[in-house]
């Protein structure tokens, strides 16, 4: 018998889960049509001033981006709760928070990673600048994987609960405020000719910070959860 | 060195909700030995080999594993355990195959495919092996998951309701791999409402009420 190492144990979980995505592609691709489909409302609805997108370009794209991850949450842990396989991970004598970060690692690539790809065409129709698009990609790139982290703690504390999908939102948008505020503020900060690299930094803080404690915190919610 | 295997329950006691299910029991489970928990629905079967699990907290007393508390053992108690509950554990997606192999490589040990098919024959599943496991039987399925048992090495078996949805060639297999099992010096705790004979072996009864 060979045992695995801890990376091994992580390179395995994200192989599962992204294995298991590959056979249910129907999941992946609504969050992506809700997050292209709700970002193409607002020139719809606001009207074509190209001034007014540019301005508000930034802050659609990333509520659209807050709002796309917050409904594939509750789908983080469910399934594996309903048919029992999250029992046995939790019997498995391996590092639960390991696992954790694997499934959060996997719903990132899964349900933000397509966002931060397509941002950039969805961007264009806010009539957004090249500079502001790659900020944009780069905010996004280190924001939605706070979104998923933050959001995995909730979807682990509400697993079970009858309307668990309204309550993960409720729980966890607040304290996606801070991702929002600095990721919409480096664009923003393009686009008043002044650096992002502040808000970018901070951004990149937050995701250290929460790539250290929330795998822990969430495995230690869905012990809770369990029993 | 190779130690003596003992599961140990001294004085437990387990609430569900606000309801005092069992309390004050006590029994020790000993390598080769095998023992029927036995009950009416709802007296407490499943929380009690939740609780040997480790899931559920018990509100008095303690579950020792070779003399020592098994929240101390941590993952070493774990690697030397197997449960299989109501739950089959097992995803629709995947083909029986792959299943094994992730159940397998979660517990933290690889099985080769090879292996993984000679088990899943064993089990009753041949030409089944690559097929997904969405659709195969609930009897099938069952075996599907039962095959974990084969993979891994663990000593103590906690099985509940092992035998729901099996035919009865499945359940005489599960008697002959109880058997092997309790022959190589491992022990096994179940529930189930049907007969369950393992021939040579004195199957030991936990009554709650």
């Amino acid at each position: 018998m060979n045992k695995l190492s801890l990376f091994g144990l992580l390179g395995l979980v994200i192989r599962r889960d992204l294995l298991l995505a590959m056979r249910r592609r129907a999941d992946v691709l609504t969050t992506l049509i809700f997050f292209v489909m709700v970002v193409s409302l607002f020139p719809l609805g606001v009207g074509p001033e190209p001034d007014m997108l540019r301005k508000m370009a930034a802050g659609v794209l990333w509520v659209a981006a807050l709002l796309a991850s917050m409904l594939s949450l509750p789908r983080m842990f469910s399934a594996d709760y309903l048919d029992g396989t999250l029992e046995q991970m939790m019997l498995a004598p391996q590092s639960l928070t390991m696992m954790v970060l694997g499934k959060i690692i996997a719903h990132w690539m899964l349900s933000g990673l397509p966002l931060v790809l397509i941002a950039p065409v969805l961007g264009l129709q806010f009539d957004m600048s090249v500079q502001a698009l790659w900020v944009l990609m780069l905010a996004l790139l280190l924001g939605t994987p706070v979104l998923s982290m933050i959001g995995a703690i909730g979807a682990a504390l509400t697993l079970g609960l009858r309307g668990g999908g309204v309550l993960v939102s409720l729980l966890v948008l607040p304290l996606c405020i801070p991702v929002l505020i600095f990721g919409a503020g480096a664009v923003e900060a393009v686009n008043s000719g002044m650096d992002a690299i502040s808000n970018l930094s901070l951004l990149g803080a937050f995701l250290l910070f929460a790539l250290v404690f929330t795998p822990f915190v969430a495995a230690q919610a869905l012990r809770i959860s369990m029993e | 060195m190779q130690q003596a295997f003992k599961l140990e329950v001294v004085d437990l006691a387990c609430e569900r909700g606000d309801l005092r299910l069992f309390s004050g029991l006590s029994f020790e489970l000993a390598a080769g030995e095998l023992m029927q928990v036995q009950g009416e629905n709802g007296s407490g079967k499943t929380t009690l080999l939740r609780t040997l699990c480790g899931f559920v907290q018990p509100i008095e007393g303690k579950v020792l594993w070779s003399g020592q508390d098994i929240g101390e053992w941590d993952d070493n108690y774990h690697a030397q355990m197997c449960y299989l509950g109501h739950l089959n554990a097992i995803k629709d997606e995947l083909s029986a195959i792959e299943n094994l192999q992730m159940s397998a490589g979660l517990a933290g040990f690889s099985v080769s495919e090879s292996d993984a098919i000679t088990v899943l024959r064993r089990m009753g599943l041949r030409r089944k092996e690559h097929l997904p496991v969405r659709v195969l039987s609930q009897g099938q399925r069952r075996r599907v998951a039962l095959s974990r048992l084969l993979v891994g090495d663990s000593k103590l078996w906690i099985l509940d309701e092992p035998l729901t949805a099996l035919d009865v060639g499945a359940v005489g297999l599960m008697q002959e791999l109880i058997g092997e099992h309790l022959s190589n010096g491992g022990m096994v705790i179940f529930t189930t409402h049907q007969p369950l004979q393992v021939a040579g072996v004195q199957t030991r009864q936990l009554a709650l009420s």
